[in-house]
């Protein structure tokens, strides 16, 4: 299998990409590291008449810690993001997520922002987004916009993102109280694509859960933010009864399908057992954190 | 279009369309042909080569895209008639049975003695793990990698003797 | 190497493989890294339909894209009376699809050009047009009246049968079912699966037109009978046909059969007049080629009070897709399949076999299995496990008592074996010492007490290889006997050349110990040759582990009758007669006076220089062997897996495969063979599964849903072995390499099974998937 014809631009400047893709609208396709476009590109689903390279632009390959946040660059590589010690220390779920993501030859090459512009409703990352409140920065030619990411998802593959804008980079907050998080993922083999998986981030507050992020993945047209299981917790004592109830609401919330992959009332399970161990590591670790 | 880039250290450019995969180039406009295709898929590492170091699917890469890159292909891994410890465990742990998955293993285990020269099984197991062996059930790869592991440190021991040795020696 | 000097690589020695050398130095020489002068590119336009009617081809515009040299259509093919070929179960296969299109994926039309890139474009660029039929998917629709017929292009055929088939008594199976205490049944379904080999299958055509020759480089695990089938199918004198099977990345039954793209490169070839290469992509290779598997079996064991089994009794339906196009011997339509006592004494045996046509790609093959013993020796393994605790036994003590006991050997089955040699209770004794299964019991005891999930599984299987004897087994005439030639040079090295071919067993290395063994030559000096049916001798290839016990017995014989030869020559040479000579590896010497010797290189030499008078010059022969009988390699496996109870994740802890395949040539080599197959046998067992929906479009076919495993989730193996000879071999070997898939899905099924019993449940078909054992736990109650 190989792509149809296309043409091909490396620019090595945000605003050369950026007066392209205003020139070629539709037509042309960001490429960063490749690992979701290209297989499409393969299986003829996508035929852009122009791909435009961004991996040679410079200074979006880095992880920096902004005024309340953490700014990760549009080149920032799943590797990157599995060896960074900043995160680690700052948001280590994003560690363990980056883990679970493919297999170690991809993660040498796919981004953390290709893969939340690709929006594979199976994806990874757009969950974890979700869990921790990340906003997308969006630039085009004419402006930049922040998009917070509860807003960006729209459907299969869908994002707010318009033709002539390129992610640059996305940002997320940067708890104050101590917080713990955990990504599950349930899958059929190493490097598959989740059947389930459940990204959760609980801030704590003393005894009590400050505020909580839950992402879940694969289980809807997009990665969905389980907001009425986080609100169940809000400022309750995480006891097994709270936690079981911020479970089951969770699976509410799921809309999976029957697939090869397992039945849709498997898979809702699924997200209820994970969010209730998910819930049960994340405050386990934030007290460590606290401790 | 024009691709140039340096493959196992030599300067080697060709001029394809931009649709045209790494692999592809390599096997078709080079005739490096230890690089293998297994599916069409992007899921089974036969066609691993290293960018940089790195091990990444070529199949997953156009050759525009490796412009200006330092590639390591498996014809790569010998110095001459010297094979490189990852070469020699495979053939003392019988590492390979048909060979096809054997190049991009040899990558991959190349590149993560490199960074990591002493790994745990879990370790090797999990940095091969993008990689589909259909015939040997990767016990002997493990031992394979191993074995490597065991030469590269064993020849870094007589290099820093040696260098302790040497008259005049730091 | 200096350990080298003295490794001559004799029967049992663990010489390091000869082939490595090219394989990592990325010098193998595939099909794919073959380029001729002048060579195009083949692609194929495959059905987007189950079943439909085609109503109209048109490639006027994909003729004039750019690069293209000609698209070739049923029609054109059947013009050239070409546009359907027979298959190896003595049906017919469409080539090019010309009325119909009967599975998703078939073969319609073909584009050549200049470049792949190019072939693909103008692929695209076919337009078909297509009426949609109901599409038949399982046996089960096969038989249902009013089902669409699928074979309307046969005159007889009315319906979707395709053949009956029996074994065993029924009357005396009958009787002794009226007379048991129990009856254990057990329904399963062995899905279809896939044996893809790393590298996907293809060909290379080059017909010359100036000498008529045709030479096809193809991805043949068996070229001599390709060669064959060639001549038949084209018209082709077969002296003009040489087959070259290259270096093979990996086969496991799927490149034995003739596949329509061979068919279609060589007449586009011998039409264009340039060499055309065909490599299908994964895809390609996952939706159209050899499957395998696809048994709806039904199994019922009679027992008796005290847990002795009295007879049994098997159904199966057999799903053979859209041609019957089983690579198998002619007699047996089911294949070998009623080997299904396994290891078991029991006293009869009945078994029954229907195959169906379906919507569905076609070409059963054995994807590591000597046709079709995987599915028998899944379903009486899977039976006895759920007998034993159905009868509230240990599962090995239940084995044990009905255990076919050593002495009773050559043991004859009730469905028509001959087992040559077995040790089956020291098999198991092995088995469950290394694996310390009375404490491991415990274990699991406690373990469930504690609300844990766990069991183990155990399968003691038989299996059945080597075939011929050639008067019994057959493909399509052909007897399956295979061939040794051997040539000593006068330098004392030689060059070893036979029927099979290896993709990946390490024919170089074995196969020159033998030699070694038989002659004295050392391994190194005995290069092994095989895949170009030009030189080598004719032979019906490596599937259905059949090298080892037939062409390996071939390079025995052949290297004794040299040997023979060797001793007329040293006689003369040391003044001797050949009475009083004795040989030891590698010289034959004078009884008495060990000094007074002649190596075997000494003898090559002087077999082309001084020669007693008389005699033919050379050192040189052939040997065509034909067992006299199958031969039974067997086992005990034995796996331990624990149940995530919240999401009916299956972990593997351990695996314990004792293995007794008769002597071991290259000890290394045959480990290697079993941890492949363990490997795949896991894969089988949880993962693999190529399968439709309603509409029959296939799902599993591409390595994204057909999933493989990878080192991660791969078990750890634990490999123990016991050796009983077989007596009709020449050294004694059994074949080994698909023991392994042969004996383990049963195991590791019968684990999970083990780990369910005490919620009552008793069958969960493969792939054993996380949401399938989660359905079961819920369903039980299970919760977390
Ligand atoms: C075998 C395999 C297994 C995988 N398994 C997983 C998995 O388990 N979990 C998972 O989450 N992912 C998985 N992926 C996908 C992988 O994570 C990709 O790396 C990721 O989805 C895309 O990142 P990329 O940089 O390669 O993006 P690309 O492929 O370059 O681009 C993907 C899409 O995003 C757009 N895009 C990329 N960057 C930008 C940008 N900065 N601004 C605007 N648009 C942009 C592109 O136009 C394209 O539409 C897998 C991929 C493969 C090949
Ligand atoms: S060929 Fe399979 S991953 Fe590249
Ligand atoms: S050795 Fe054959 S695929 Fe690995």
């Amino acid at each position: 299998m190989f792509p149809a014809a296309f043409d091909y631009r490396a620019p090595t400047s945000l605003d050369e990409t950026l007066s392209v893709l205003k020139q070629h609208g539709e037509a042309a396709k960001v490429m960063a590291g490749g690992q979701s476009l290209i297989p499409l590109l393969k299986l003829r689903f996508s035929r852009p008449e122009l791909v435009v390279d961004i991996a040679r632009l410079p200074g979006l390959n880095t992880i920096r810690r902004d005024d309340g946040h953490l700014a990760i660059g549009a080149l920032v590589r799943h590797v990157d993001i599995a060896g960074s010690k900043e995160l680690a220390k700052t948001a280590p779920m994003m560690v363990e997520a980056a883990n679970w993501i493919a297999d170690p030859l991809v993660r040498n090459r796919g981004t953390l922002v290709g893969s939340v512009c690709h929006a594979d409703p199976a994806g990874d990352w757009g969950s974890v987004m979700l869990a921790l409140s990340a906003e997308i920065v969006a630039r085009s030619a004419a402006s930049e916009r922040v998009l917070h990411s509860s807003d960006f998802f729209k459907g299969p593959f869908e994002t707010a993102l318009k033709a002539e804008e390129v992610a640059t980079e996305v940002r997320i907050p940067v708890r104050k109280g101590p917080s713990g998080g955990a990504y599950l993922k349930l899958e059929r083999r190493v490097g598959d694509f989740a059947t389930v998986a459940v990204a959760v981030q609980v801030e704590l507050d003393g005894d009590k859960v400050a505020s909580c992020g839950i992402g879940l993945t694969a289980v809807g047209p997009h990665n969905i933010k389980a907001t009425e299981a986080e609100r169940s917790l809000d400022g309750k004592e995480p006891t097994d009864q709270v936690i079981a109830e911020a479970a089951r609401l969770a699976a509410e919330a799921a809309e999976p399908k029957d697939d090869l992959r397992g039945s849709a009332a498997y898979k809702k399970d699924v997200v209820r057992v994970f969010v209730q161990r998910g819930l049960k590591t994340a405050i386990a670790r934030a007290k460590e954190v606290k401790a | 279009m024009k691709v140039t880039l340096t493959v196992n250290g030599s300067d080697r450019s060709g001029d394809v369309e931009p649709r045209v995969l790494l692999v592809d180039f390599l096997r078709t406009n080079l005739r490096l042909t230890g690089t293998h295709v297994g599916c069409d898929t992007s899921s089974c590492g036969a066609c691993t080569v290293l960018i940089e170091g790195e091990p990444v699917k070529s199949c997953t890469v156009l050759a525009v895209q490796a412009t200006g890159r330092s590639i390591t292909t498996v014809e790569g891994l010998a110095q001459g008639a010297n094979l490189s410890p990852i070469q020699i465990g495979f053939h003392e742990e019988h590492g390979l049975q048909c060979g096809f998955c054997t190049p991009g293993m040899m990558l991959v285990g190349t590149s993560l003695l490199e960074r990591n020269p002493n790994p745990t099984e879990d370790e090797i197991r999990w940095a091969i793990s993008g990689n589909i062996c259909r015939c040997t059930g990767y016990m002997n790869i493990v031992k394979a990698i191993k074995h490597a592991a065991m030469l590269r440190e064993a020849a870094t021991a007589t290099t820093r003797e040696k260098a302790g040795a040497a008259p005049g020696g730091q | 190497m200096a350990t080298e000097v003295h490794m001559h690589g004799r029967i049992g020695e663990s010489i390091k493989r000869k082939e490595d050398g090219r394989f990592i130095r990325g010098k193998g020489n595939y099909l794919d890294d073959i380029e001729l002068p002048g060579m195009l590119h083949m692609a194929i336009l495959r059905s987007p339909h189950a079943h439909a009617r085609i109503s109209s081809v048109d490639t006027a515009a994909a003729s004039g894209m750019p690069g293209v040299i000609a698209v070739v259509t049923g029609e054109l093919m059947a013009q050239h009376k070409l546009a359907w070929m027979p298959t190896l179960s003595y049906d017919t296969q469409a080539v090019l699809a010309t009325d119909k299109v009967r599975f998703q994926g078939q073969e319609v039309a073909a584009v050549i050009a200049e470049s792949k890139y190019q072939a693909e474009d103008a692929r695209d660029a076919i337009m078909v047009d297509y009426d949609v039929l109901p599409a038949v998917i399982s046996p089960q629709q096969a038989k249902e009246a009013g089902a669409a017929l699928i074979r309307d292009d046969k005159e007889n055929q009315k319906d979707n049968h395709i053949y009956h088939w029996e074994a065993g008594d029924q009357e005396t199976t009958k009787a002794a079912f009226a007379k048991a205490d129990k009856v254990v049944r057990l329904h399963t379904f062995y899905p279809r699966c896939h044996p893809a080999p790393l590298e996907t299958c293809g060909c290379i055509a080059d017909v010359n037109g100036a000498t008529g020759k045709a030479t096809i480089y193809m991805t043949s695990q068996a070229p001599h009978a390709i060669r064959t089938v060639f001549a038949l199918v084209t018209g082709l004198p077969e002296q003009n046909i040489r087959v070259i099977s290259p270096d093979i990345g990996g086969g496991f039954g799927n490149k034995v059969p003739v596949y329509p793209g061979y068919v279609v490169a060589t007449a586009a070839s011998l039409l264009i007049g340039r060499p055309v290469k065909w490599v299908e992509d994964r895809t390609e290779n996952l939706i159209s080629t050899g499957f395998a598997r696809d048994f709806h079996m039904t199994g019922d064991l009679a027992v008796d009070k005290d847990g002795k089994m009295l007879a049994l009794r098997v159904h199966l339906d057999s799903d053979n897709g859209a041609f019957f196009a089983d690579a198998q011997p002619t007699k047996f339509k089911a294949g070998l399949f009623h080997i299904v006592t396994g290891s078991y004494d029991i006293p009869t045996a009945h078994v029954t076999a229907d195959g169906y046509y379906t919507n569905k790609a076609p070409g059963g093959v054995a994807y590591r299995c000597s046709f079709r013993v995987t599915e028998a020796s899944y379903l009486i393994e899977r039976l006895v496990t759920n007998a034993a605790i159905e009868l509230g036994m240990d599962q090995a003590e239940f084995r044990m008592k009905n255990f076919i006991q050593p002495e009773q050997f050559p043991y004859h089955s009730a469905t028509g074996w001959v087992y040559d040699s077995g040790d089956y209770p020291k098999a198991m004794n092995v088995a469950l010492e290394q694996l310390g299964y009375d404490e491991l019991r415990k274990d699991v005891k406690a373990r469930r007490k504690k609300g844990e999930v766990t069991g183990i599984g155990i399968a003691s299987f038989t299996e059945v290889v080597g075939a011929g004897h050639g008067a019994e087994f057959d493909i399509l005439g052909l007897r399956m006997f295979d061939s040794a030639e051997l040539r000593v040079h006068p330098t004392g090295k030689a060059i070893l050349r036979m029927g099979t071919k290896s993709q990946g067993q390490g024919h170089e290395t074995t196969f020159a110990q033998i030699v070694t063994e038989e002659l004295g030559i050392p391994a190194a000096d005995v290069a092994v040759e095989e895949g170009d049916t030009d030189t080598a001798p004719y032979g019906l290839g490596t599937y259905a582990s059949r090298s080892t016990p037939v062409a390996g017995a071939a390079t025995a014989m052949v290297a004794r009758k040299l040997r023979d030869k060797g001793r007329k020559i040293a006689a003369h040479l040391l003044e001797a007669a050949e009475e009083d000579l004795e040989w030891e590896s590698g010289r034959f010497y004078v009884k008495g006076s060990p000094d007074k010797a002649k190596t075997i290189q000494e003898i090559a030499f002087a077999a082309y220089t001084n020669i007693p008078d008389g005699m033919e010059a050379g050192l040189e022969g052939v040997h065509y062997y034909d067992p006299p009988n199958m031969t039974y390699p067997f086992g005990t496996y034995a796996v331990v897996i624990d149940i995530d109870k919240g999401t009916g994740q299956v972990k593997v802890r351990r695996v314990v495969a004792v293995d007794d395949c008769g002597v071991r040539i290259n000890p290394m080599i045959v480990e290697g063979q079993i941890h492949g197959g363990l490997a795949e046998g896991y894969g089988i067992a949880f993962m693999e599964l190529i399968t439709f929906d309603p509409e029959g479009n296939c799902i599993g076919s591409n390595f994204i849903d057909y999933l493989l495993p990878t080192a991660w989730e791969t078990p750890r193996f634990e490999l123990g072995e016991t050796v009983t000879p077989s007596p009709h071999h020449p050294l004694g070997a059994k074949g080994v390499g698909e023991s392994p898939t042969v004996g383990s899905p049963a195991a590791y099924v019968n684990a999970v099974m083990d780990a369910l019993a005490p919620y009552g449940v008793t069958n969960i078909d493969m792939p054993v998937t996380s949401d399938k054992v989660w359905a079961a736990l819920r369903a039980a109650g299970v919760n977390e």
